[in-house]
């Protein structure tokens, strides 16, 4: 309980006013497009530097949780995910939005981020030894088969047939293998200068969510005002309130998921809000909702992004390795003060280290104050004409991918897959199957690769990949998950017929 | 209108070129770093650089442009090919990792694409080993690897690195054959494939290695250095004194330059400015505070590093 007692130092001037600060100014940043939590942490900490340790921290933190969160707000309202977090909070949030209910599904998302957030950084505080030993147990060959359940989990994400759904999570994965491989020292693909790094993983979400959907505004025409009909509902928080927890199944297998899986080093934090979106389908009893505008999904999606942000930070504040880039970026904010993460943390500096996860409990509640403030009146934005909109929208996808890293290259990347996916939309692909296999390919290729190394040199490869209690635990629920997948499809083939 | 003016006025700048030399800097200056915000070279080029707008130092503060991608490749063929010889536009570079790369090929630069300006630090690479490993010293290692060829593995960030040319010097001073494990992901996947027990051992940076060993979880066998690092690791013997003719060719060293056909006059002037900048009391403060040794060294200096480096990199990599 050692944390009750730095809960002081959260609640000096100087530190509220940082406080709100840094999760207002983080709601604002995860909403622009192109600005990931990983970017705006970044651009926060050479205003550290004149700040002391506690302070700088304590921004740093509240940054963090609120840019995540953030992101839900571009995610619904545009269907530009602001980070790989918000992918599933666009499938069934922008659809409540083009219904006028931009304003519930906005409520929904921060409250269950608050929840979700809260949980997770209660396991930071309380199980954080534990948690260690977790994150340090997954090896190439666990990840190679939880990039594999992640492939699974394609086939039932946001798409009419379980094969189309594969077949864009196929071509994700090819488009992952464009660029410069570090495993093996060869170059693949690169047909332009703009490859030369690869596919840049924010500038490919801008453009296969937001660019489709431009391209459609367009062809409409600009007489087509018909969005203006829309009416725009207003929603009083106390319904939101009771609908997030009769919704409680998906709030807590969201906030299970997600902080579980975002404790795992380099996986987790990009596919947990994915895994726990297809988990809360498959046990939910109105499976046939999800995608068309379904609040379990906003739900489910938005607890388990949030619930990430704690537990991501245990292998850095335990064992001062950073498990997300997030995590990188905060690593050199504490070094640059001269604290290093480690048993060192917490023994020498529980001054810094206790405000800092302090922090991030009242960021949560803030931020979830916030943006319930904004909700609504940012729903309203469904009622700007559709040929105003689709030009707002494409000015922020190019501002947005420009500003990833100021290269013109990844613009042109983000144009060409939004292209590319317009017409795939035409014929029942759908873009979040596809982003999966971008962002899983590379972490299953390279554990692979890296697993088969060790395992050449040491007890062979079958008994690495499929030796130990770990190994085969992972690929039972590969099993059960592709058996269930093939279940679903035979049973509806069979109702069609 | 404004800013068109202002456009013009920068173009007439650049055009009429050295006459205004002498007041160079008159607008803040852009560096650029080819890793992510938040990686070693990125947070320590934001502190050496963090008293640029200092009177006695440039008077113009310098801003941090990213441009990460394929171990740095995408940012420094950016930087031999598209960016403005103005001195406006500085680059960071990482030595061997640029001059190891360009020896490999198939990218648009080499060593005399740039000029140095200045270098501010030195990382070398060290070898570690899990806390509970049997392996106490670098004979230890040799003598596994002797009795197993192939099976003795250890990780590293990437290939053609600073950690991997330190693995394939190793290897060849101690005449064996060990199975290196590159990362994606940088050193920080190289460090938890060693404290997770993943592998056997490791290479990694000294300051990543230093702040494991705080935290107890690694052992730190041996330094790739000419020198041991007397500020962080005085207890860590080099591989020289290990037996093992290992050099600091693998040292990662970090620093200042511009592309080739900035004026002269503009060289010199950051030539004498940029060495005085890095040795400011408070960059060296936040510098060792995180762990990070400075070294600091003067354009001509680093002109004959990059040479020497240039000429051992070309034999080690022959054949490879």
């Amino acid at each position: 309980m050692e944390f009750l007692y730095y809960f002081g130092e959260v609640f000096t001037p100087v530190s509220m006013l940082l406080l709100v600060g840094g999760t207002v100014g983080g709601l604002i940043l995860g909403a622009t497009p192109g600005l990931s939590p990983t970017m705006a942490v970044a651009l926060l900490i050479p205003f550290t530097f004149h700040l002391k340790p506690v302070h700088g921290l304590i921004l740093l933190g509240a940054a963090y949780t609120s840019t995540v969160a953030g992101g839900a707000v571009s995610a619904i309202l545009l269907k530009i995910p602001g980070a790989p977090a918000n992918i599933a909070t666009t499938l069934d949030g922008h659809e409540m939005a083009k219904r006028g209910q931009g304003a519930k599904a906005l409520q929904l998302a921060f409250l269950s981020s608050l929840v979700g957030g809260v949980f997770g950084v209660l396991l930071l505080i309380f199980l954080t030894p534990l948690l260690a030993q977790w994150a340090l147990a997954f090896g190439p060959s666990h990840l190679f088969w939880l990039a594999i359940l992640g492939v699974t989990v394609i086939g039932s994400l946001d798409s009419g047939s379980v094969v189309k759904g594969l077949l864009s999570g196929c071509i994700g994965m090819w488009l992952a293998t464009i660029g410069y491989d570090d495993m093996q020292g060869v170059q693949r693909f690169i047909f332009h200068d703009a490859l030369g790094g690869g596919v840049n993983i924010i500038a490919a979400l801008i453009g296969l969510f937001a660019i489709p959907q431009v391209l459609t505004m367009f062809a409409k025409g600009r007489h087509d005002d018909s969005i203006e009909a829309i009416k725009v509902q207003t929603h009083p928080i106390g319904e939101a309130i009771r609908e997030v927890f009769k919704r409680s199944k998906a709030l807590i297998i969201g906030t299970l998921s997600g902080s579980f899986i975002g404790l795992i080093p380099g996986v987790g934090g990009q596919i947990a809000g994915l895994v726990a979106y297809d988990q809360t389908k498959k046990f939910s009893s109105e499976k046939e909702k999800f995608g068309t505008g379904h609040s379990e999904g906003v739900i489910a999606a938005e607890a388990a992004n949030n619930a990430m942000v704690g537990p991501s930070l245990v292998p850095l504040l335990t064992l001062s390795i950073p498990g997300s880039p997030t995590a990188a970026v905060l690593l050199g904010g504490l070094l640059i003060h001269g604290i290093f993460p480690g048993s060192d943390l917490f023994d020498n500096h529980p001054d810094v280290a206790w405000p800092f996860i302090n922090s991030m409990l009242i960021g949560q509640i803030l931020m979830c104050a916030f943006g319930i403030y904004v909700a609504s009146f940012a729903a309203k934005i469904a009622q700007v004409p559709q040929s105003i909109m689709a030009a707002a929208v494409l000015g922020l996808a190019v501002f947005g991918s420009f500003s990833v890293q100021q290269s013109m290259g990844d613009v042109y990347v983000m144009m060409a897959l939004g292209t590319m996916m317009y017409f795939l939309e035409r014929y029942g692909f759908s873009a979040a199957p596809l982003v999966l296999g971008l962002i899983l390919g590379p972490i299953a290729e390279s554990n692979y690769i890296q697993g088969s190394l060790i395992a050449g040199a040491t007890d062979g490869q079958f008994a690495y990949f499929f030796g130990g209690a770990l190994n085969l635990l992972l690929i039972g629920v590969v099993v059960l998950s592709i058996g269930y997948s093939v279940f679903v499809e035979m049973r509806s083939r069979r109702a069609l017929a | 209108m404004r800013n068109l003016l202002a456009g013009l006025a920068i173009t007439l700048v650049g055009l009429t070129g050295n006459a205004f030399a002498a007041d160079y800097p008159e607008r803040p200056i852009m560096l650029m770093v080819s890793y992510g915000a938040g990686g070693a070279t990125d947070f320590q080029a934001r502190i050496v650089t963090m008293t640029a707008g200092n009177e006695d130092a440039l008077g113009m503060p310098i801003a941090i442009i990213n441009k990460p991608g394929a171990g740095g490749r995408v940012g420094w063929n950016w930087f031999a090919k598209d960016a403005d010889s103005d001195g406006y536009t500085l680059g960071a570079y990482n030595i061997p990792h640029f001059i190891a790369q360009s020896i490999k090929g198939g990218v648009q630069y080499n060593k005399d694409s740039f000029e140095p300006i200045a270098n501010w630090g030195a990382d070398p690479a060290v070898f570690i080993v899990g806390k509970d490993s049997p392996f106490n010293s670098m004979a230890d290692v040799v003598a596994y690897a002797k009795a197993n060829p192939g099976k003795l593995t250890y990780s590293g960030a990437g290939l053609f690195v600073g950690h991997h040319i330190a693995a394939l010097q190793i290897e060849k001073a101690a005449d064996v054959k060990m199975q290196y494990i590159p990362t994606k992901g940088g050193g920080a996947a190289a460090m938890k494939s060693v404290i997770a027990g993943d592998v056997l051992g490791g290479i990694n940076n000294l300051s990543d290695a230093y702040r494991a060993r705080e935290a107890g979880n690694v052992k730190i066998l041996g330094v790739a250095d000419l020198n041991r690092n007397e500020e962080f690791l005085p207890d860590v013997p080099t591989m020289m004194e290990q037996g093992l003719d290992v050099d600091n060719s693998s040292v990662n060293f970090r620093g200042i330059m511009v592309p080739k056909g900035t004026p002269p006059e503009i060289i010199d002037k950051l030539a004498t400015t940029v060495p005085e900048m890095f040795k400011n009391k408070r960059v060296a403060g936040k510098m060792n505070a995180g762990g990070s040794p400075m070294h600091i060294m003067t354009r001509e200096q680093v002109q004959k590093l990059w040479k020497e480096r240039e000429e051992t990199l070309n034999d080690l990599l022959q054949g490879l």
